[in-house]
């Protein structure tokens, strides 16, 4: 099935199943490979991508859902200034350890300030809820985000 | 970059899926129809069910064994809002939609934000809940003690009928083979006490160990109104209309307590597993629910008179 959809603000055209994850079309098909299969089940959001602005799991979507949408992966969000600024407050506060879940949480953060840009602590955890980190114990991504949030003043 | 396109054909032991996304209604329940007996066609919500139950091993495509009928493009389908005092919400309406709207009825909202997480609830839909049908599907206790009501449509005809019916049994629903759930529809119902519980292992995607909601109406130190539900303890979700007319129209000294907890404990039957054992679930259930009346309600009255 032929599907078109704008990747990272590309129009582009797959020709694959209609059941194919959009995880696997992204990263197997598609060549990029910043997000991450941990689960496969909706649990840990390091396959977390953006459709048409709103936070899902990759794993879950079946390209031909994705038909005629806008989505945006971590590839694309690093050269926006909006990601250019969550990767600086990332790095500032060390938000990063082994690096499996940062490319969720880098999607989960452009969420959480889309829809608030100065979210609360308690906003921020509960915008980080569905992705897992083994490292950090999240005070490090929450801090990261929050940096993000105070320097990225107007880009959200 | 965007480069290196491949086409992966199905692999050899899983067929070539057909799938269908139409924009109306109309096309939906022609396919529904056509589907039949033989189930050929299966609905498709959110996903968020059907992809974890059919889900493939790495890079291989999901393990469908149907044909599958994508309603996320339906605008019919996509409605919320009030018509005749009744909330109504369409099939294709996403847990985070109803969640932010604001004439959503409260408990219901309480119910969904403590369900997965952002990105599930951007996906996931109240109708495919309703439709899994599983004793701890998180949405059912607070749309049970709202009266809440499901229309099923299908070429040629409709119609609606209390949640309590269209659930029989754990996975098991009255919907007919060509027939899709089109929307949930809510009386307004007024009340002076509201409680969810969602019982958990961690917050964030966890299944419940059991939900619990209820409300109540007081009037006068009087018990006008009084609902209970209870999820994931027993094979259906629990809600008993005879023990909650007994408490009616009671004041809090003339309730036996004691009585109605044994009547509830007789409908509480839960099962061991992977989350909880059945003697937690069963304390637990019969704790809240004599906290409710008893704390809840009853010292938020005495603290008012
Ligand atoms: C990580 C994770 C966490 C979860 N956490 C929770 C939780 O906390 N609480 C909870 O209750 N559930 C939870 N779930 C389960 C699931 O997300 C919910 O049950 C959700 O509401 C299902 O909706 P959906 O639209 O994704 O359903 P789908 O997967 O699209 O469909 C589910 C079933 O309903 C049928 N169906 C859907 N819509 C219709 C229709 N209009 N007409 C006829 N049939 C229809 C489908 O054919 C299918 O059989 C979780 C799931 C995951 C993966
Ligand atoms: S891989 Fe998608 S949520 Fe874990
Ligand atoms: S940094 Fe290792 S999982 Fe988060």
């Amino acid at each position: 099935m032929k599907v078109r959809f704008s990747l990272n603000g590309k129009e582009i055209s797959v020709d694959v199943d209609s059941l194919r994850r959009l995880l696997d079309v992204i990263r197997e098909d598609l060549g990029l490979t910043a997000i991450k299969e941990g689960c496969g089940e909706g649990e840990c959001g390091a396959c977390s991508v953006l459709i048409d602005g709103k936070i899902v799991n990759s794993c879950l979507v079946p390209i031909a859902q994705v038909g005629g949408a806008q989505v945006l992966t971590p590839e694309g969000l690093k050269g926006t200034p909006r990601g250019k600024c969550i990767v600086d407050g990332f790095t500032e506060a060390g938000s990063v350890q082994c690096g499996f879940c940062t490319p969720g949480m880098l999607m989960a953060a452009e969420a959480i300030l889309t829809k608030n840009p100065n979210p609360t602590e308690a906003e921020i955890r509960e915008g980080l809820s569905g992705n897992l980190c083994r490292c950090t114990g999240y005070d490090m991504i929450v801090r990261g985000i929050e940096i993000a949030a105070e320097k990225g003043e107007g880009l959200w | 970059m965007v480069g290196n396109r491949r086409t992966y054909p199905a692999r050899g032991d899983r067929r070539v899926h057909i799938t269908y996304r139409p924009e109306t209604l109309r096309e939906a329940l022609s396919l529904m129809k056509e589907s039949g007996k033989e189930k050929r066609v299966k609905p498709f919500a959110g996903g968020t069910d059907l992809m974890v139950r059919h889900r493939g091993w790495h890079g291989t495509t999901s393990g469908f064994p149907s044909d599958i009928l994508f309603l996320d493009r339906i605008d019919e389908l996509k409605c919320c809002g009030f018509y005749d005092k009744e909330y109504h919400i369409g099939a294709a309406c996403t847990l985070a939609e109803v969640e932010q709207d604001d004439r959503a009825p409260s408990i219901l909202k309480e119910a969904i934000t403590l369900m997965a997480a952002p990105a599930l609830r951007n996906r996931g839909t109240l109708a495919g809940n309703i439709c899994n049908a599983s004793p701890a599907g998180d949405t059912l206790p607070p749309l049970f003690i709202l009266d809440a009501r499901i229309t099923l449509i299908r070429q040629g005809g409709s119609r609606t009928i209390p949640i309590e019916d269209f659930i029989t049994g754990p996975g098991e629903t009255v919907l007919g083979d060509d027939e899709l759930l089109a929307e949930i529809r809510i009386p307004i119902t007024e009340y002076t006490h509201l409680c969810y519980r969602k019982v958990g292992t961690r917050k964030a995607n966890a299944l419940s160990k059991l939900s619990f909601a209820a409300l109540a109406g007081i009037e006068g130190g009087e018990i006008r109104d009084i609902r209970i539900a209870l999820g994931a303890v027993a094979p259906r979700i629990v809600r008993d209309r005879e023990i909650e007319a007994s408490l009616q129209g009671k004041a809090f000294d003339e309730i036996d307590l004691r009585g109605t907890l044994e009547a509830y404990g007789k409908l509480i039957c839960p099962i061991d597993d992977q989350r909880s054992t059945a003697a937690y679930r069963k304390q637990v259930a019969l704790n809240l629910i004599e906290n409710f009346i008893t704390r809840d309600i009853r010292e938020d009255i005495q603290s008012k008179e």
